[in-house]
């Protein structure tokens, strides 16, 4: 069999084929209860009829449309915050114990906390994922900005540039790596807490899809959205890669 | 009797691209034992990838390497390799003291008698206050000199090294060559040597070999017989060491130039 | 980050500010106070709930699915990971099967453990090994993979065998890596016990701080958070205290890296 190399990602995919045909053989020869483990083709049949009645596009778009807005908020208000923090030491120092009192709150405790405020509505989400994704954005983004070599600063200043000119053309492009890295660790932390936040407590969204499948018992649904879930996550992450190219076609980092 | 010969040693690297390199041409030679040989040659003609071939750590494309009249097929018991690279070499979770106990450690010797030794050979280097310091803490020239006490810990008979001084200050390879020579002569070590500095060379070995380019051969043999113990003044002001220096430069300049 | 030369006055002042805000802000608004109950009151609800033993059950039950999740993950991490940081071909054969799981949040395996193993203890920890199991398993994997070949060609030329060279170089080599797996696994097993908690609904600090949402005890529900974040925090201290003393050969080059 020398046509198997040793490292590469052929034996992967193969693999990966053999253990789908195993799945599907074992499934429909009853080794395993059919109602906890489907065959895959079940699965892909329930994921694409699924597809064409519209049933996931319309829950991705409701998790999409929640936590976008949580996502792009939690930019908007901790990336500024960061900036401010990283430049000036007094307001880092000042805001410090704070945050460092809040950072250990694991993030799927503050759903109860937005239920209470907002109910099981879209605003709920919205707070759990801003919440949530504050950390990583924030605490990168006052390491950016802290980061940025003094040399940098002082050939700024000799050019003649006018502090606002400074903070446009020399701080912001070279902390934004370093904040892309924030907003980049946040993007899983998103939908995590998305799921979360559905599953404690909506009506809808692809989180709420799985988990009342589930409670439904409609076993190939279920797995038809953890799919759905899994290709959503692998497109964000490429989608984030595309952006971060475009946006700082300069810097050269890759997402795993 | 040699202790150490090369037979018709090549070595030649399929890339990945499909390009062929060929490391090493046809080399041979015969080192006696307790002998100080270097190799000096243009950058790149593939000294390393002779000292690691000679070391077990590579096989050849053809040609042996023969230990004790014994054919070299991996890394021989008796005989230990100095990487250039000291920084990646040494273990960066152990102390200097861990280190060099490393080299007694990997013949299976763990008896307080091993920590004994293991503390004066790094005395014998000049480390003495360091036994229990890291790596990271230490300069260039003193990390190298750890990785020397643990190769000389596991008491070699044959010790490689590659260019291990190719990498320090100027002054910290001369007091490093004067305390390798002090070390060979107590220790009786056959010690192989690699390095791009011709003085250094000289001022060291018994004999040296010039190498061509890639595909490198060995284009000249020189013996040096300087009086021992070396001394950095005089030695190199002796009007044969200027001379054997030039001719060794000429030739290796004749091989850049080709 | 944390300039702990000198004491943060202005930030402890800061926050002594936001209670002193909180405090009267809800208490001068009671229509705020179902939602924002006074501070004081929170503490005092904590102080009645710990002495009654109300909550301590709920603590210890969530201490023990995290330590149970947390140590089998980072048993299996580890030893999966080494073997497929040392056998190239293994880890093809997986590559695409890992890189195909990855993208999937974690908590969405919750409905499938619910469908193979109920809602007990057992689908609990499950979730919490699955879960915690990646960010090990992968910076275990890229440890020992990309471990520099001079170091292994070092552990050959003193004449080690394979697996002296994996015990004695490959595995110390790896192991920054290794622990900054398992420092994140942390968090993360955290963040699965109190989900599943709060699901499914079996007791533990997660069940627990949702009930109490749900029954309107809003000072209950702020005490459990206060309390599940204490237990991050000392678990988190924990955890760098161990680090600290296991690798003291690190301890130096952190600090300078740091700077």
């Amino acid at each position: 069999m020398s046509w198997i190399i040793r490292d590469s990602r052929l034996n992967g995919f193969l693999f990966l084929l053999g253990l789908l045909g195993v799945w599907e053989l074992v499934a429909e020869a009853g080794w395993v209860n059919p109602l906890i483990v489907p065959p895959f083709s079940k699965i892909l049949s329930s994921f694409f009829s699924l597809i064409e009645s519209g049933q996931i596009p319309w829950q991705i778009l409701a998790s999409l449309k929640r936590s976008v807005v949580g996502y792009l908020l939690a930019a908007a208000i901790f990336i500024p915050l960061g900036v401010l923090m990283g430049l000036f030491d007094a307001f880092h120092r000042g805001l410090e114990v704070i945050i460092e009192m809040l950072r250990p709150i694991p993030p799927p405790v503050v759903v109860p906390v937005a239920v209470l405020f907002f109910g099981l509505e879209d605003e709920m989400k919205i707070f759990v994922i801003c919440f949530s994704c504050a950390w990583p954005i924030l605490l990168n983004t006052i390491d950016g900005v802290r980061n940025i070599d003094r040399v940098l600063l002082d050939t700024a200043r000799t050019f003649g540039l006018s502090r606002q000119r400074i903070m446009w053309r020399v701080i912001v492009p070279a902390c934004s790596p370093q904040i892309m890295t924030g907003l980049r660790v946040s993007l899983p932390i998103m939908l995590i807490l998305v799921v979360i936040s559905e599953m404690v407590g909506s009506t809808d969204g692809i989180g709420y899809f799985i988990l009342d499948s589930q409670r439904r018992f409609k076993v190939a649904q279920m797995y038809a959205g953890m799919l759905a879930l899994a290709i959503l996550g692998y497109g964000l992450n490429q989608l984030f890669n595309l952006l971060s190219r475009l946006l700082l076609p300069w810097h050269n980092r890759k997402v795993d | 009797m040699p202790i150490l010969e090369v037979q018709s040693l090549s070595k030649t690297y399929r890339q990945l691209g499909g390009e062929t390199t060929f490391a090493i041409g046809n080399i041979s030679c015969q080192v006696e034992p307790k002998e100080f040989v270097s190799f000096v040659g243009p950058s790149g003609c593939g000294k390393t990838t002779l000292l690691m071939s000679i070391a077990g750590l590579i096989a050849p494309t053809s040609g042996r390497v023969m230990l004790h009249g014994r054919e070299v097929t991996g890394p021989p018991p008796k005989l230990v390799l100095v990487f250039q690279e000291f920084n990646k070499s040494l273990f960066a979770w152990r102390s200097v003291l861990g280190n060099v106990r490393f080299g007694i450690e990997a013949r299976g010797n763990r008896t307080r008698e091993a920590e004994f030794r293991a503390r004066s050979l790094i005395e014998l280097v000049g480390l003495k206050d360091f036994e229990n310091h890291y790596p990271w803490e230490l300069s260039g020239g003193m990390q190298q000199r750890v990785a020397i006490a643990r190769a000389l810990a596991y008491e070699p008979e044959v010790l490689l090294m590659d260019e291990p001084f190719g990498s320090l200050d100027a002054l910290t390879r001369l007091e490093l060559e004067d305390t390798l020579l002090r070390l060979w002569e107590e220790l009786g070590t056959t010690i192989l040597f690699i390095t791009h500095d011709i003085e250094e060379a000289i001022y060291l070995s018994d004999r040296v070999w010039v190498l061509s380019r890639r595909p490198s051969q060995i284009i000249e043999e020189l013996r040096i017989d300087f009086s021992r113990p070396r001394n950095q003044v005089a030695t190199r002001a002796e009007t044969r060491f200027m001379e054997i220096r030039n001719r060794i430069y000429r030739r290796i300049s004749n091989e850049r130039a080709v | 980050m944390n300039d702990s030369r000198t004491f943060n006055w202005s930030g402890w002042l800061a926050l002594a500010l936001l209670l002193f805000l909180w405090e009267y802000g809800s208490r001068l608004n009671p229509k705020l106070q179902l939602y924002i109950p006074p501070i004081s009151q929170i503490l005092v609800t904590l102080g009645q709930l710990i002495s009654s033993g109300q909550v301590t059950a709920h603590l210890l039950i969530t201490l023990r699915r995290f330590v149970e999740g947390y140590l089998l993950a980072a048993v299996l991490g580890v030893s999966v990971g080494v073997i497929l940081g040392y056998f190239r071909f293994a880890h093809s054969l997986l590559e695409m099967l890992i890189e195909f799981l990855r993208p999937m949040p974690s908590v969405a395996i919750i409905p499938v453990a619910i469908l193979l193993l109920g809602i007990g203890d057992s689908m609990i920890t499950a979730v919490t090994v699955y879960a915690s199991m990646w960010p090990i398993l992968v910076n275990t994997i890229d440890g020992v993979r990309y471990i520099e070949r001079t170091l292994v060609d070092t552990g050959r030329t003193f004449g080690l065998s394979r697996p002296r060279i994996l015990w004695h170089v490959i595995l110390p080599a790896a192991s920054r890596y290794i622990v900054t797996g398992l420092r994140v696994s942390l968090s993360i097993a955290l963040i699965l016990v109190t989900t599943a908690e709060m699901i499914v609904g079996s007791q533990g600090l997660g069940f627990f701080i949702l009930d109490e949402e749900r029954s309107l005890h809003s000072s209950a529900m702020y005490a459990g958070i206060i309390l599940v974040a204490l237990l991050g925090y000392c678990l988190n201290r924990l955890f760098l205290l161990l680090e600290s003393r296991g690798m003291k050969w690190r301890r130096g080059m952190i600090a300078r890296e740091a700077n």
